[in-house]
């Protein structure tokens, strides 16, 4: 049977629904995973609204055949995804390289629990942020975003879609239990405003010699032709040369990973998300993501009523990271806090730009971080200034 | 103006499909913000199961439900174990026939299984009781509920539900009006 691809309306939606109903609004016509909690809902979703568009929906036997199977459908020319938590999503990460290496764009939207290992199965967590960057071997970079309502489910799965289209790497939607099962107004607009940036594609006949790993561009992408369009094409995670064939070279080598690395670096502005609340004025700066931005909104609001100039600078993206707005901010600011459902991770990238005192409000998850905790930091702050330090964690 | 009601049950009675029911009209019909969440895990499967409206005219930030306004108890197990979070001042609705409230709480009552099973399907209890609380609050118009429950279930059973709401709407009516 026929469905809408597209469900332009209003709805009161689950935040794991509104990501699979962005998946498909942005194209995607093949989802291959292996269910887990808490990301369950997106799978089962899929495996429903898939085939009423065309699409086809695979359970692998587990995340890495999902995620090999994803590159593979990808390569074939389809728009594909795969949803996991904390322990699938280690599972994905050795073949999170070969997509980086072999430039096949692919979604992988991980709704974070409590961690590590299976932890927490039903519950939040945010512990698996580094991990979405650095949790493949090498050197090399992708792109991540932190939903914080189902509405953004629904824009930063079309967003991740198109980045990773557009510039041909693996992009993370790194959502929590929170989000993930929150149910909450979720707008989708017409076919007309659901922004589509398209994969970059050969502009000269097969058989004129093409070279699939070759980038004339700027922009470092090489376009990318699809398997059974008559390109010779050959892929692998080996070193290879803009033939795409192996070459055992330090030369070659340093060539690619430095293009696959400089390929993020240079289109980082076309990647990074992020949002401000109070900053004009703002001395206290807290930086939050995810479900912890909501309650981080909460606190700056309740400092502002009590006459602390605190602001709120929300990550969107977290990788590339946001740091043009940080440099910004760390002119004015006084102090820098980044509340986070972990023991201090996105907190690490924070004092990489700033020279003023960055204090964490922590905790390993299982509950979303309420707004108490991190008010009281700014409170803290305010009062007796910002030596206070790095805040231990506190069960909340 | 920041509201929390917790709707409580045990598994089977609907009581997810009610919250949900609840804060699509205050979401799609009624203009204002409203997030719905529900318990996760081992423990939502038999024993008590809740599930959770905040509603608002401001953006919701912190989306749990705290310490409800409105609790409402369609089993003794869900009345016990969640009255204690609830406001002390708490609207309190209960389940006649299967909940006996606190000596100290004034409860309203309302017979939400019987009347079902009068229109023919005890499963529709639920509905019943969003009916009790949409007259008994006066928080949200009749439409906007009536629209939500149209357009969240299939087409076949919608009239029975619209019945089981109009139950519950008018048997407060015909009652005691709180708020």
């Amino acid at each position: 049977m026929k469905g809408r691809a597209i469900l332009t309306g209003e709805h009161f939606m689950h935040g794991d629904h509104a990501c699979t109903e962005g998946a498909i609004a942005a194209g995607c016509r093949f989802f291959a995973g292996y269910p887990i909690t808490p990301s369950t809902e997106i799978a089962e979703r899929m495996a429903q609204r898939l085939p009423e568009v065309g699409g086809v929906f695979i359970q692998m036997e587990d995340e890495i055949a999902s995620i090999l199977a994803i590159i593979g459908a990808s390569a074939a020319g389809t728009r594909a995804m795969s949803a996991t938590s904390g322990p699938g999503f280690s599972l994905m990460m050795e073949n999170i390289g070969l997509a980086v290496m072999m430039e096949i764009p692919i979604v992988i939207v991980d709704v974070q629990r409590g961690s590590p290992s299976t932890g927490l199965p039903t519950l939040p967590g945010q512990a698996d942020v580094m991990q979405a960057r650095w949790g493949s071997h090498g050197d090399y970079a992708i792109a991540a975003y932190a939903p914080w309502s189902p509405q953004e489910m629904f824009d930063l799965t079309v967003l991740a879609f198109n980045v990773a289209d557009r510039f041909r790497i693996p992009v993370m939607v790194m959502s929590d239990e929170v989000v993930g099962h929150m149910v909450e107004r979720v707008v989708i607009p017409p076919e007309e405003q659901i922004p589509r940036w398209e994969r970059k594609r050969p502009t000269v006949p097969p058989e004129n010699g093409f070279r699939p790993f070759l980038a004339e561009d700027d922009d470092l992408v090489p376009p990318l032709a699809h398997a059974g369009e008559g390109y010779r094409v050959h892929f692998t995670g080996l070193t290879h040369d803009e033939r795409g064939y192996p070459d055992m070279s330090a030369e070659t080598h340093h060539r690619l990973v430095t293009r696959l690395v400089e390929k993020v670096r240079r289109n980082a502005d076309a990647m990074i998300r992020y949002e401000g609340y109070g900053l004009e004025d703002a001395k206290i700066v807290v930086i939050s993501y995810g479900c912890t931005a909501r309650s981080a909104r909460r606190a700056i609001g309740q400092a502002r009523a009590a006459g602390i100039p605190a602001g709120l600078l929300r990550l969107i993206s977290l990788w590339p990271f946001p740091e043009k707005p940080l440099r910004e901010l760390a002119r004015q600011a006084e102090a820098f806090i980044v509340a986070e459902m972990n023991l201090g991770q996105m907190i690490c990238e924070v004092e990489r730009y700033v020279a003023q005192p960055v204090i964490g409000v922590n905790h390993a998850g299982g509950a979303m971080i309420p707004p108490a905790p991190i008010l009281e930091a700014i409170e803290e702050v305010a009062t007796r200034g910002a030596r206070i330090g790095r805040r231990k964690a506190s069960a909340g | 103006m920041r509201r929390e009601i917790r709707i409580a049950g045990f598994g089977g009675q609907g009581v997810v499909l009610a919250g949900y029911i609840l804060g699509k009209a205050f979401a799609l019909y009624e203009g204002m913000e409203a997030v719905m969440t529900q318990s996760y895990g081992p423990e939502a499967r038999g024993g008590a199961s809740s599930s959770n409206v905040v509603i608002s005219d401001e953006p919701i930030d912190y989306p749990f439900v705290l310490e409800p306004d409105v609790l409402i108890a369609l089993s003794q197990e869900a009345y016990t174990r969640f009255r204690p979070t609830a406001r002390p001042d708490a609207l309190l609705i209960i389940e006649e026939d299967l909940v006996t409230p606190l000596e100290s709480d004034r409860a309203l009552r309302v017979p939400a299984t019987r009347l079902a099973e009068e229109l023919g399907r005890r499963i529709v209890a639920n509905i019943v009781t969003l009916g009790y609380f949409t007259a008994a609050t006066g928080w949200l118009r009749r439409e906007s509920v009536e629209k939500a429950i149209e357009n969240t279930l299939p087409a076949r059973i919608v009239p029975l539900n619209l019945n089981a709401f109009a139950r519950g709407y008018e048997y407060a009516l015909a009652g005691e009006r709180v708020l």
